[in-house]
């Protein structure tokens, strides 16, 4: 194909479309340079993860807009620590904590707007900002403020190369409309994501299984940028091999089924295989604790599928998902309507009805000690016989959020390559997480990471730019 | 017909409500969240509530192309549209003009037509100023069944529409949340209180919400003109015309400016407005309906103007008619909407009320 050079010249080109390289464009236009955004969605798919996402981690010594009482930078830092198992750059995170305060006034100033923790979520209201509309509200009102500000935006813009030559990012090629063309800016910022949507690439890294997860968000993320960076000796961070994954209803769609897909009922059902086995304490903790671990659970299951079975009892005791749950008047018809071996899951839910003790005890929405007894594996909370016609079944499947590899950064939010930082190219969001991340996830820290260094990566870009 | 547009208005509140990223935009998501099912009733309920903001379909991850393909302020659309129609007495003259501005324009010329002839040959009285054209009897003749008609069929349409969506008994502090919320169109500011997505996609602007209020003030207004002067004939014995510093002048000038200015504001912003987020079947009978709307007022105000100079038998005719066929037509056009919209507060306001009690 041939390359057409650009006649456009611009001082910063924003490689992605989301959060965070909106939060870049935004702040190196606001200090003066011309800026590119280069989103390989079309229009309507702007934003990548983040027209998902629905919440911003935020530390605050007081009340502040949506959020209550305090949280302080110990205990946020605390909170990351617990779900990362220590694995986190503690430097960083605690710049990105301690910058998010300053954040939400920021965010606010551009247009976003929030609203008060949704039904359903009021354990996080202390903690995190929801976004007055969600994610892509949020995207739509930065979209507005940048080109207010003058910055363009190209969208099916797939970048496909960046020049990288002795420190030094030289020019990069994107495809739009079948057509390719090179543009030399002054300096880049990659704000671009993971790899999760590439299933070929995810499973080279987590193996064939991978092929049968679901992607949870765009199917943009494809790591091109990623991959041709790393191809080129940029310094990487984070397990090549792993991504964040949770458990979602099984028939939701192969990308971008978001928040729908999430499924609550685990903690009231019993979860078994393709052959009708349970193969996991199902009562460990609060589902919001576990439901990352069940994405891998599952994950590791036959054919990657799982399935929840429920009572009648139990169906209101959880969020109502997209999809409603296939409903039967016995357990044998409810296995075959979902395609299981019905006499064995009549002897699964059996000897686990068996195991049952008194249930006087239960509790929804604490861990209440309604246990098994003699059953292995057990079921330790919410164990209640399973009796109440009718039966309801979800399938469950592995679904992906993001991956963990990416571009390691300094405070600055500067790439670098071999010991040396690579003058002109920054990076943020999703695409250098793994700098902080190292396992695990914090709801609402992947939207301040991408805040904190949108914004740093758009400011060092500028000042280099001028 | 009916049963598809609820089914798939069902489809999608069911989506929304295992999301809720909207719950802060409107009235109709708190709602919609407190449901775990969604009967015909819920669902009619939730489309009469919605007052297409379109800040849902805008910040909606699931429109299309998504195969879930999203559409809610459309979806709603419909079902209100058809539950209007449905809820209707006679039925069959709703399906007539909903969606029809054609009828709409042919109906009120229709009603120029008559009131033109009586104005003219027949109807001439012996009083001064507009009853030199047209006793005051013979007005009231004409107009006292055409409100009274309609009133008589909007109530039979009201009970019915109360009926399907489990009304209960209306408490004083219902109807005071409703009012509240209509008065300052809470369910068009947003919920940050910017307005509305009508006019340039996700752009939030107080357009709509101040073009609307324009409209409702306005012929609030004019109203109380019009029954103020009633009342000073009858009561007062103080019959038209009135000077420019009585009380039918005082609220109706500024009632016809207002109702006027908001009914042109709203036709230029629905031609801005992407169709494709309300109902398209209904289009062509909203604009009719603004249009006449926007007629009556004008009308009123060039029959002020030329009021004393030989047009006025013209203007008068014109105006009467306009307004014969507004009074006419309001329980089968758009206006009607002002009606269910506001029972459908009433009836969230008891929802809320009893959700907070034990």
């Amino acid at each position: 194909m041939k390359i057409i050079r650009a006649s456009e010249s611009y001082d910063i080109v924003v490689i992605g479309g989301g959060n965070a390289a909106l939060c870049s464009a935004i702040t190196a236009a606001e200090a003066g340079a011309t800026v590119l955004i280069l989103e390989a969605a079309p229009k309507a798919y702007r934003g990548g993860n983040s027209r998902h996402t629905r919440n911003f981690r935020c530390m605050h010594s007081e009340p502040l807009g949506p959020l209550i009482e305090s949280y302080s930078e110990d205990e946020y830092f605390n909170d990351l620590m617990k779900v990362t198992n220590g694995e986190t750059d503690q430097g960083l995170a605690r710049m990105v904590i301690r910058q998010s305060e300053e954040c939400m006034p920021w965010m606010e100033r551009h247009g976003v707007r929030f609203q008060p923790s949704l039904s359903g979520t009021l354990s996080l209201a202390r903690t995190n900002a929801f976004f007055l509309g969600g994610g892509k509200a949020l995207i739509n009102a930065y979209y507005r403020t940048a080109e207010n500000l003058g910055v363009d935006v190209k969208y099916d813009a797939s970048v496909t190369h960046l020049e990288v030559d002795d420190g030094e990012v030289l020019y990069l090629d994107y495809i739009q409309r079948e057509q390719s063309f090179r543009l030399s800016p002054k300096a880049v910022v990659v704000a671009s994501g993971g790899f999760q949507a590439d299933t070929d690439w995810l499973a080279r890294a987590w193996g064939p299984a991978a092929k049968n997860f679901l992607i949870r968000g765009t199917p943009y993320n494809r790591g091109v940028v990623l991959d041709d960076l790393l191809r080129q000796g940029l310094e990487q961070v984070g397990d090549p091999t792993q991504c964040h994954a949770v458990a979602i209803d099984g028939r939701s769609p192969k990308y971008d089924g978001g928040i729908v897909t999430r499924l609550d009922c685990v903690p009231f059902s019993i979860v078994v295989n393709k052959d009708a086995e349970r193969f996991y304490d199902e009562g460990e903790d609060v589902w919001p604790k576990r439901y990352a671990i069940w994405g891998r659970l599952i994950a590791a299951q036959p054919e990657q599928i799982g399935y929840a079975i429920i009572d009648a009892e139990s169906l209101e005791l959880f969020m109502p998902s997209v999809f409603p749950p296939i409903k039967a008047d016995t357990i044998e018809d409810l296995a075959i309507k979902m395609d299981l071996p019905a006499q064995k899951l009549r002897a699964t839910v059996d000897k686990f009805n068996a195991s049952c003790g008194d249930t006087s005890g239960f509790r929804p929405t604490e861990l209440d000690g309604v246990s098994t007894s003699g059953l292995k594996p057990p079921k330790t909370n919410w164990a209640r016989p399973i009796i109440e016609a009718p039966f309801y079944g979800y399938s469950l499947r592995t679904g992906v959020t993001f991956t963990y590899l990416g571009l390691k950064v300094d405070e600055n939010a500067q790439c670098s390559v071999g010991n040396r930082p690579v003058s002109n190219l920054w990076a943020a969001g999703e695409t250098m997480a793994g700098s902080i991340l190292g396992q695990g996830y914090l709801a609402g820290f992947g939207m301040t990471i991408g805040t904190v260094f949108g914004r740093i990566a758009g400011k060092e870009a500028a000042k280099y730019a001028n | 017909m009916l049963i598809d547009t609820k089914e798939e208005a069902r489809r999608q509140s069911e989506i929304c409500n295992a999301c809720r990223y909207c719950e802060g935009y409107c009235s109709v998501f708190p709602s919609l969240h407190s449901n775990r099912e969604f009967s015909d009733g819920d669902i009619i309920q939730l489309a009469n509530l919605c007052h297409n903001c379109r800040g849902c379909y805008y910040a909606c991850q699931y429109t299309a192309p998504h195969e879930f393909d999203l559409n809610l302020p459309a979806a709603l659309a419909e079902v209100r549209q058809d539950s209007w129609e449905a809820f209707a007495y006679p039925r069959f003259v709703a399906t007539h003009f909903q969606k029809n501005g054609m009828a709409i324009a042919l109906a009120t010329s229709l009603c120029f037509a008559a009131l033109f002839v009586l104005t003219q040959w027949l109807g001439r009285g012996n009083g001064e100023g507009f009853y030199a054209f047209m006793s005051h009897d013979l007005m009231v003749v004409i107009f006292a069944p055409a409100f009274v008609l309609p009133l008589a069929s909007l109530i039979v349409s009201l009970r019915r529409y109360w009926l399907a969506v489990d009304g209960t008994r209306i408490e004083l502090s219902h109807l005071h949340d409703a009012l509240r919320a209509a008065a300052n169109m809470h369910n068009l500011a947003g919920g940050h209180g910017e307005g509305c997505n009508f006019e340039d996609e996700d752009r939030f602007t107080q357009a709509r919400r101040v073009a609307h209020q324009l409209v409702l003030y306005g012929f609030l207004l004019c109203f109380a003109s019009t029954s103020s002067g009633t009342i000073l004939h009858y009561a007062f014995d103080l019959s038209a015309p009135y000077g420019l510093f009585s009380l039918p002048k005082l609220l109706g000038v500024p009632g016809g400016l207002m109702l006027t200015w908001g009914a042109v504001w709203l036709f230029r912003l629905k031609l801005k407005a992407d169709p494709n987020l309300g109902s398209m079947a209904a289009r062509n009978g909203e604009f009719g309906f603004i249009a006449l709307l926007g007629f009556v007022a004008a009308s009123g105000i060039v029959l002020y103007i030329v009021g004393q100079t030989a047009w006025m038998p013209l203007a008068l005719a014109t105006h009467l008619g306009a307004v014969l066929a507004f009074f006419l037509l309001t329980p089968y056009t758009k206006m009607v909407h002002g009606i269910y919209r506001f029972a459908a507060l009433v009836r969230d306001a008891q929802r809320k009320t009893d959700s907070n009690s034990p």
